[in-house]
C-alpha cells in the first residue's frame, strides 16, 4: 500500500518501492530507524509483521514524523481493534480513507482520533443503508 | 452473458490461497477478464466493486489502466459509495501525464460547489494529490471560497489542498494570502496546523510574503505559549505533550520568519526558553518539539545564552538511549559544530563514545564529528581514539577514517616525532586505505626532520620485518632504507630500544619484498633502488645487490627491468659515479610531485615516481603443454607465439585486470599434495574489489634431503572459467627446507561455479624424473561464491 504526495513515474513508483522495502528489511532491530535514501530521508517503524516506511526530503522533523507513523498506527489499532497486516490488506480502501484524513498533499493535517475516524463511520453507515 | 461478480473479500481470499505466482497471475486474469467484460457492459449496480478489484490487483502491481475511464464514470454518479472508490482510483491510477486527468476537472468542480462536506473532502484530497497545474488554475477560485466555509472538516482539507495548488501554481500565492491572517485564529487544530503549513509554504517561495507575515509573529507565539502552558487537552496530547504535531510547525514557522531578523528573533527568544524548559525530554514527543526548538534557536538570531541552552539540550539527547535521538542529535550537533565550536567541545567525550556504535549511520556521524572536533589541546587523546576505531571500525568507513586521522595529524602535530608515529600506525592498520599521497607526504615529512631520520628507520625497518603486506608502508620503509640504511645499521638510537641489525638482514628483507607476490610494481620499484642506495652505504662487499639487480635485467616489468639494466650499468661500466649518484637526497619541496635523482650522465637515471601502479605483468608462462584436462581444451591462458596455440579457444586477454593490493581474505591454506617431501600449498585471496577474479599462490617446499629440480607446474580450470599463469619464481626447490618456490594463478569465474583445479607436476627428485596427475575437488566454499 504506498501513497505518493509529489509525482512519480508509474514504473518508477515499483522500481522505488523495491529498492526501498529491501534496504529497510536489511537493517537489523539495533539500527536507528532513519536512513539515508539518494537524496531523501527515510524513517521507518516495524511493528510486528508490518512496516511503514515514510520519505521525507531533508527539511522534515525527524522525531516529528516518527510521532505521526505512530500515531498513524494507533488510529488503526482504534478503528480495526488490534490492527494486524491482515486486517490492512482485506480493507484497503478503509486505510486509504484513514491515511487521507491524516495527511494530504504530503502535510499533517489531523491528529486527533476521534475526528478521523467521524467520516469513516459515516462511510460505514452509507454502506450499510 | 454477465458472469457473477465476486466480492472484493472473496476475490482477495482466493488470491491469498493461490500457493504459487503462477496461480495468482491466473486467478487475477480471470478477474481482470470479467472486470473488463462488465465494464464494457455498463454494470451501473457493480461497478464500484469492480473498480474495488482492480484497484486491488493495481496495488499488487498488475497492470490497471483500463479502468481510468470507469473511474471518471463512477465519479460523476451521484451516490457515495461509487464516488469514494471513483476517486480513490483516480489518485492511484491517474496522473498527470494521462490525458484522461483533466476530465475529472469538471466533476470536481460540481463536487466541490455541493454542499454534502464528505463529497467535498473527497474532492479536495483527490485535487490535492494529483491536481496538474491546469486543473489547479481552474479549480483555485472553488477552494478559495471554501477556506471560509463553516464546517471545520472542510476548512482543514481546503488549506491544505491551497498549499498543493501553490507548490503547482506559484502565481496563485496571491489568492491564498489575505484569508490566512483570519484562518490563524482557529481554535481548531486541525486547521490551525493547516495554515501554519500554508503560510510556511507562502513564505518559502515569496520574501513579500515573508515580510507580510513577520506581523504575525505575536500571535503565533502567543499560541504556542498556550499550548505549552495549558495542561494536556485529551484531544491532541500524545503522550503527555500536547499537540506535539502543532508545536513542531510553528516553531518551524517561527524559524524561517526569524531568519535574519533580529526584531522577530528578539520576541521568540523567551517563548524558545519557555518551551525548551518546559518540554518533557523523556518521551519521544517531548523530544520532537526539543529538537525542533534547538533548529529554531540555531537559526535565528538568538541570544548567546540560548544557543549554549540549545548545544546542551544536544548533549543531553546524546546520552539518552535510544538510538534515533542521538542520531538526530549527531546530526545537529555536526551542522552547529562550524558556528559554537567550543560549546560542541563539551560534549566531546560523548561524542566519542557513539563511536562504538553499531550501527554504520551513527558511527559515522560520529567519526566526522570528531574528526571535526579535533584541535591543538585534544589531539593527542582524540587520535589515540580514532586509531583504537580504526582498528575495528567497517571497511567503508576506514578510508575516512584514515585521511581524517592523517589531516588532523598534520594540521596539530605537536611535536614531529608523535606525527612520524601516527602516521606510521594509521599505516600498519590501514594501510591499503590511505590515499595515494600520504606515502609522498611520509617520505617528504621524515626527509625533513634530520634529527629524527635514524629513529623512523628503526620504526620502519622493525615494522617491515613484522609485515610486508601493506603497500604504502612497504614503499615508505623501503625508501627510507635506502636512503639511510647506514644509520640502521650503525650503533644505537637513544629513542628506541637497540636493535641489531645485521647487512644481510636488511638485505634478505629488500629482497624479500622484491620477490613477493603482494607487492605492486611500484613498490618492488622503491625496493630495487633502495637495494641500489645500499650499495653505496654499506660497508660489504656488494656482490648480492649486483645478482640481484642482473637477475632483473631480465624481468618481464619494462619499468624494472630498465631500472635494473641501469643499476647494472652503473655497476659495471660507471663505477666510479655510483657513489655520486646515490648521495643522500636533497631535502623534497612540498607540492612537488616527482622527486628527481641526481642526474650526472646524460644517460638516464630511473625516475622515482609516486605515481599509480603499472599494469600487470605480462604473461610470462612456459610451455604450457595442454593436456586434455577436465572438460577439454577449456582453459584461456597464454602462451608465448612459437608454441602451440591453444586450439581454436579465444585468448582472452586478462592485461586489463588490475593489479590490485591484496587484503587479508582470510581463506585457509589447503596442501594439496605431498609427496617425500616435496609439498604444494595453495593459498587464497580474493580481492575486494572483483567478485570474479581469486588469485591462488602456489607454493612448493622441500623438506627433504634432495633438491628438486626442472619443476615445472602446470594447471587447469573448468570450461567456465579462465586462468592466467603467472611466472613462477624459480624452477628449483632447494633442499631442507629452503626458499620455496611460488607460483601465482589468476582465475576469473564469472558464472560463480565451484573451482576444482587440475594439476600437473613434472620435476627431478632424487635423481628421479616424476609426473603427477591430480585433481584438486576439496576447495573451501569461499573461493569460489
Amino acid at each position: 500500500l504506498s501513497k505518493y504526495y509529489e509525482h512519480v513515474e508509474i514504473n518508477k513508483c515499483r522500481l522505488l518501492e523495491t529498492e526501498v522495502i529491501k534496504s529497510c528489511l536489511s537493517r537489523s532491530n539495533e539500527q536507528c530507524s532513519f536512513i539515508d535514501y539518494k537524496d531523501f530521508k527515510l524513517i521507518y517503524q516495524q511493528y510486528a509483521a508490518v512496516f511503514i516506511v515514510v520519505g521525507v526530503n531533508d527539511t522534515e522533523n525527524e522525531m516529528a514524523i516518527y510521532k505521526f507513523i505512530h500515531n498513524f498506527v494507533e488510529v488503526l489499532d482504534d478503528s480495526f481493534s488490534r490492527v494486524s497486516e491482515l486486517d490492512i490488506m482485506f480493507n484497503l480502501d478503509k486505510v486509504h480513507i484513514i491515511l487521507d484524513e491524516m495527511a494530504l498533499s504530503g502535510c499533517i493535517m489531523e491528529t486527533n482520533w476521534a475526528r478521523i475516524l467521524v467520516p469513516l463511520q459515516i462511510l460505514d453507515k452509507m454502506l450499510d443503508s | 452473458m454477465v458472469a457473477s461478480s465476486l466480492k472484493l473479500q472473496e476475490l482477495i481470499q482466493e488470491i491469498r490461497e493461490a500457493k504459487t505466482q503462477a496461480q495468482e497471475r491466473e486467478v487475477i486474469q480471470k478477474e481482470c477478464a470479467h472486470i473488463r467484460a462488465s465494464f464494457r457492459d455498463g454494470d451501473p449496480l457493480h461497478s464500484h466493486r469492480q473498480l474495488a478489484k482492480l484497484l486491488y490487483a493495481h496495488m499488487l502491481g498488475y497492470p490497471a489502466h483500463f479502468g481510468q475511464m470507469e473511474c471518471l464514470k463512477l465519479i460523476a454518479s451521484p451516490r457515495f459509495t461509487d464516488k469514494r472508490v471513483g476517486y480513490l482510483g483516480a489518485m492511484l491510477l491517474l496522473d498527470e501525464r494521462q490525458d484522461a486527468h483533466l476530465l475529472i476537472t469538471n466533476s470536481i468542480k460540481n463536487d466541490l460547489s455541493q454542499g454534502i462536506e464528505a463529497v467535498q473532502g473527497l474532492a479536495l484530497c483527490t485535487l490535492s494529490a494529483m491536481g496538474s497545474a491546469e486543473m489547479c488554475r481552474d479549480l483555485a477560485p472553488e477552494v478559495e471560497k471554501l477556506l471560509l466555509q463553516p464546517s471545520a472538516y472542510v476548512r482543514k482539507k481546503a488549506v491544505l489542498t491551497a498549499v498543493h495548488m501553490i507548490r503547482k501554481v506559484p502565481e496563485l500565492s496571491d489568492t491564498f494570502l489575505p484569508p490566512c491572517a483570519q484562518l490563524l485564529h482557529e481554535r481548531h487544530h486541525g486547521v490551525l496546523l493547516g495554515t501554519v503549513t500554508l503560510i510556511t509554504e507562502l513564505c518559502e517561495r515569496s520574501p513579500a510574503a515573508l515580510k507580510h507575515f513577520r506581523k504575525v509573529v505575536p500571535q503565533l507565539v502567543h499560541t504556542l505559549r498556550t499550548l505549552v502552558m495549558t495542561g494536556c487537552s485529551t484531544e491532541h496530547s500524545v503522550s503527555g505533550v500536547s499537540d506535539p504535531f502543532l508545536q513542531v510547525q510553528i516553531l518551524r514557522l517561527l524559524r524561517i520568519l526569524g531568519r535574519n531578523h533580529e526584531e522577530s528573533s528578539e520576541t521568540m527568544n523567551d517563548l524558545l526558553a519557555q518551551v525548551a524548559t518546559n518540554t518533557d525530554a523523556s518521551r519521544n514527543a517531548g523530544s520532537a518539539v526539543l529538537f525542533e526548538t534547538v533548529l529554531t534557536i540555531m537559526d535565528i538570531r538568538s541570544a548567546a545564552g540560548l544557543r549554549v541552552l540549545a548545544v546542551n539540550i544536544l548533549g543531553r539527547f546524546l546520552l539518552n538511549s535510544d538510538r534515533n535521538i542521538r542520531y538526530v542529535a549527531l546530526t545537529s550537533l555536526l551542522k552547529l559544530v562550524q558556528s559554537d565550536h567550543s560549546a560542541v567541545q563539551r560534549h566531546r567525550p560523548t561524542v566519542v563514545e557513539c563511536l562504538q556504535e553499531p550501527d554504520a549511520s551513527l558511527s559515522r556521524r560520529a567519526l566526522e564529528l570528531s574528526l571535526a572536533l579535533v584541535n591543538s589541546s585534544n589531539v593527542r587523546t582524540m587520535t589515540q581514539e580514532l586509531q583504537g576505531f580504526l582498528e575495528s571500525c567497517p571497511p567503508d568507513l576506514r578510508a575516512d577514517c584514515a585521511s581524517g586521522i592523517l589531516l588532523a595529524a598534520e594540521r596539530f602535530a605537536p611535536t614531529k616525532r608523535w606525527h612520524i608515529d601516527t602516521i606510521l600506525r594509521v599505516l600498519t592498520t590501514a594501510g591499503t586505505y590511505v590515499r595515494d599521497d600520504a606515502v609522498a607526504n611520509l617520505i617528504q615529512l621524515i626527509g625533513g626532520a634530520q634529527e629524527l631520520h635514524a629513529y623512523s628507520v628503526r620504526r620502519l625497518y622493525s615494522a617491515l620485518a613484522e609485515d610486508i603486506s601493506q603497500q604504502p608502508l612497504v614503499q615508505v620503509a623501503a625508501w627510507c632504507i635506502g636512503e639511510y640504511g647506514d644509520l640502521l645499521l650503525e650503533g644505537t638510537c637513544e629513542e628506541t630500544e637497540p636493535l641489531q641489525v645485521e647487512e644481510d638482514m636488511v638485505l634478505t628483507l629488500l629482497e624479500r619484498v622484491l620477490q613477493s607476490h603482494m607487492s605492486l610494481p611500484a613498490t618492488r620499484g622503491y625496493a630495487l633502488t633502495a637495494l641500489m642506495k645500499l650499495s653505496t652505504r654499506l660497508h660489504g662487499d656488494n656482490n648480492r645487490i649486483c645478482q640481484v639487480m642482473s637477475i632483473y635485467g631480465s624481468c618481464q616489468d619494462v619499468e624494472l627491468q630498465q631500472r635494473a639494466v641501469e643499476y647494472n650499468a652503473l655497476f659495471r661500466k660507471y663505477d666510479h659515479l655510483r657513489a655520486a649518484v646515490l648521495e643522500k637526497m636533497p631535502l623534497v619541496e612540498r607540492g612537488g610531485p616527482q622527486v628527481n635523482e641526481e642526474a650526472k650522465e646524460s644517460k638516464e637515471v630511473a625516475q622515482l615516481s609516486e605515481a599509480a601502479p603499472v599494469p600487470t605483468e605480462t604473461q610470462a608462462s612456459k610451455l604450457l603443454d595442454l593436456l586434455d584436462l577436465l572438460d577439454g581444451p577449456s582453459e584461456n591462458a597464454q602462451h608465448p607465439p612459437p608454441l602451440d596455440p591453444t586450439p581454436g579457444d579465444t585468448l582472452i586477454h586478462l592485461l586489463d585486470l588490475p593489479c590490485a593490493p591484496l587484503p587479508s581474505a582470510p581463506i585457509p591454506n589447503l596442501k594439496v599434495y605431498e609427496r617425500e617431501g616435496l609439498q604444494l600449498t595453495l593459498s587464497f585471496v580474493r580481492p575486494p574489489g572483483t567478485p570474479t577474479l581469486l588469485l591462488i599462490t602456489v607454493t612448493a617446499t622441500n623438506t627433504s634431503g634432495g633438491d628438486v629440480t626442472h619443476f615445472i607446474c602446470q594447471v587447469a580450470v573448468p570450461k567456465s572459467f579462465q586462468l592466467q599463469l603467472q611466472a613462477p619464481s624459480g624452477d628449483t626447490v632447494p633442499a631442507q627446507g629452503g626458499l620455496p618456490m611460488t607460483q601465482l594463478l589468476r582465475i576469473l569465474n564469472p558464472n560463480k561455479a565451484p573451482l576444482r583445479l587440475k594439476l600437473r607436476l613434472t620435476y627431478d627428485h632424487f635423481g628421479q624424473s616424476v609426473q603427477e596427475i591430480f585433481e584438486v575437488n576439496n576447495l573451501p566454499v569461499e573461493t569460489w561464491q
